[in-house]
């Protein structure tokens, strides 16, 4: 009986996504190219990621890390450095001689690559810094993330990530489809994570480290672990967010990025993967389309409206952040996820059986 | 003998260099005591320290516009404290029974919020600072030739740390500074009121980085929106250093960070100078997270 449940609902979610899928396919063969909606699509799809990847360390796991645009950056600089086609590198490496790397990898493989360097810097940075509590930790791993960034911009690692010039001329993607198809299989990976004992312990460790460590959950090796999967989606999205940009520059990977990350998560709930995918959508929107009236001067009935200009609208929207940060603590969906709101429905009427 | 002729004639040719150093480990300390204040009694990384520094940095080019300046100076510190007092009562105060981690998110909230007002109000351009007479004067030691504002400030610096440690160490507020920074619920319990004490600390925060802001701008002579971001993480790591809740603490810790990071910047490694400070918070913290006079924390269970 259960079993039969449980198919059906794989079958629910399964047909929901090729939904989404079809309709993203005609919207893109439907509509011009230049619309917001795309970029929004887009940009925020990558940011989902990026805040799930996050939330798995920050929500799940208890571990208030702030390294998030490090790895970003590993990943970033990975996916370039290994996919810039040879013929284009003399141009790209202009001040290094065509750079040493002379080899370019299929995008899929570098993809992973991408996020295999980034969980195996995390790897090796996690070994010291986790053992660090709380606010110690998030203040360590931010300082990483600025070491990372001074060393990929030291000049004599140009040969190898062109020191502080953009990489560009890479393989970039023009389709919605594709990263959709990449988060999408990140995050199922992900949500298989969260359901197994792996996910368990993790959520023990946020609730309880001693209770979890009584109970036999081995805490370096579990938070070591939430700390390299984290960081490897986070290097995939890096990846996503280099084919995005089209181009990668060190300086852009700064902590200003992490806490637009953090904020996400904030908002989306603290523990909740739908919650971060739906924030990112939203905040993405919100910033790239919906309030950019705010930035520009407006007339209405014949008199300028006061206070639009240039930069109004984020203004807005950090009152608005802060406003969910002191009000609404829990975000939009607290910790539960978007199927758990239709289940709470029906259980009133299970309880009268 | 001869290692110390070394290290002088070290000294001698880099001199412009660890002038710079000390000067811009004053100018830290005056914000590190902000930090280490905060964290002593709320146990939060104030994010948006480094923002106030920066807001205060923007009064002074305001209000330098408009005003002559023996006004202008006093209203910007004015300005500066009540902008640390409303920051402590809207973002933080609210939160007080809330994770520690939800404040320090507030935190960062409001680190965001002020960094883009100040965009919002300058167009994202960077602004002249307005020069104060006296200190941006030239002066030459030793054959370097530098600003007044590097030679005064270490000894302000001094001097108003050393006024705050007498405050702390002798006044009635002090004394319940010192109560709540070592036990929150008991403070409270004998009676200290625990928001005019934190109000107190954000004050004196504020009013040191305005103080800060002043000598850090006569010599870098920009504002922009976001360069507190870095004096404010330096500080905070110079908080560290020292061991975060001691203020003699955070000013060695500065000190040693400013002059650390320009002697890096003489040897030619400045795309390192940053990343230096980030490397040695980490070494302190995996090898003595209490820092160099730091007391010891035993975590409760």
């Amino acid at each position: 009986m259960i079993c039969v449940k449980k198919a059906t609902k794989l079958m629910l979610y399964g047909a929901l996504i090729a939904v989404l899928f079809v309709a993203l396919w005609v919207l893109e063969n439907t509509l011009p190219k230049s619309t917001m909606l795309f970029t929004v699509l887009k940009k925020g799809v990558i940011y989902a990621l990026l805040a799930v990847s996050m939330n798995l360390l920050n929500g799940f796991t208890g571990l208030f890390s702030l390294g998030q645009a490090g790895f970003m950056l590993i990943g970033a600089y990975t996916y370039a450095i290994t996919t810039i086609p040879v013929a284009q590198r003399m141009a790209v490496y202009q001040y290094y001689e065509g750079g040493i790397v002379q080899f370019a990898l299929p995008v899929f493989a570098a993809i992973l690559l991408a996020g295999l360097m980034a969980a195996l810097f995390a790897y090796l940075i996690g070994l010291p810094v986790l053992r660090l509590k709380s606010d110690y930790l998030a203040i360590a791993t931010l300082g990483f993330a600025e070491i990372l960034r001074a060393l990929v911009q030291y000049d004599k690692f140009g040969p190898l990530t062109n020191g502080s010039n953009l990489l560009r001329k890479f393989p970039t993607f023009s389709s919605v489809l594709f990263p959709f198809a990449v988060v999408a299989v990140c995050l199922f990976l992900i949500v298989l994570l969260m359901n197994s004992t792996y996910g368990r312990a993790f959520k023990a460790i946020r609730d309880d480290e001693i209770a979890a460590e009584a109970m036999g959950i081995n805490l370096a090796r579990h938070k070591q672990l939430a700390f390299v999967i984290s960081s490897f989606f986070a290097g995939v999205g890096g990846a996503l967010l280099a084919m995005y940009q089209a181009s990668v520059q060190a300086s852009t990977f700064k902590v200003a990025m992490t806490y637009e990350i953090l904020l996400i998560v904030v908002i989306g709930g603290m523990g909740s993967i739908t919650g971060s995918v739906l924030a990112s959508f939203l905040f993405i929107a919100c910033s790239e389309w919906w309030l950019r009236f705010l930035d520009t001067e407006q007339f209405l009935f014949g008199v300028q409206v006061p206070l639009l200009r240039s930069g109004f609208r984020m203004v807005v929207f950090s009152v608005v952040i802060m406003v969910v940060v002191l009000f609404y603590r829990k975000g939009i969906m607290g910790d539960k996820e978007l199927p758990d709101l239709f289940r709470r429905r029906k259980l009133p009427k299970e309880a009268i059986k | 003998m001869e290692f110390f002729s070394g290290i002088g004639e070290f000294i001698g040719r880099n001199l412009p260099y660890i002038l710079a150093g000390i000067s811009v480990g004053g100018q830290y300390a005056l914000i590190a005591v902000g930090y280490t204040m905060v964290y002593g009694i709320l146990r939060l990384i104030n994010f948006a320290h480094g923002d106030i520094f920066t807001i205060a940095g923007f009064f002074m080019v305001y209000i330098a516009a408009a005003m002559p300046l023996y006004v202008a100076i006093p209203l910007v510190i004015v300005l500066t404290v009540l902008l640390g007092f409303t920051v402590e009562r809207v973002a933080y105060k609210p939160l007080r029974t809330a994770p520690r981690m939800s404040v320090m998110i507030s935190a960062i909230g409001v680190s965001y919020l002020l960094q883009n007002l100040a965009w919002y109000v300058t167009g994202g351009l960077a602004k002249l600072y307005p020069v104060i007479p006296f200190i941006s004067n030239s002066v030459t030691i030793g054959g370097a030739t530098t600003k007044m504002v590097t030679l005064i400030t270490p000894f302000l610096t001094i001097a108003l740390v050393v006024v705050l440690v007498m405050l702390i160490k002798h006044t009635k507020i002090g004394m319940a500074m010192r109560a709540v920074s070592k036990d929150f619920e008991t403070a409270q319990l004998m009676g200290i009121k625990i928001n005019s004490v934190i109000s107190m600390t954000f004050i004196i925060g504020s009013f040191l980085a305005a103080v800060g802001s002043m000598l850090y701008f006569t010599n870098y002579a920009t504002v922009t929106p976001t360069v507190g971001a870095m004096p404010g993480l330096k500080a905070f790591v110079a908080a560290v250093f020292g061991g975060i809740g001691s203020i003699p603490g955070a000013v060695v810790g500065a000190f040693i960070i400013g002059i650390c990071e320009n002697i890096i910047k003489a040897l030619g490694y400045s795309t390192f100078s940053d990343a230096f400070t980030f490397a040695l918070l980490i070494v302190i913290l995996v090898v003595k997270p209490t820092g160099l006079f730091g007391e010891k924390l035993s975590e409760k269970v």
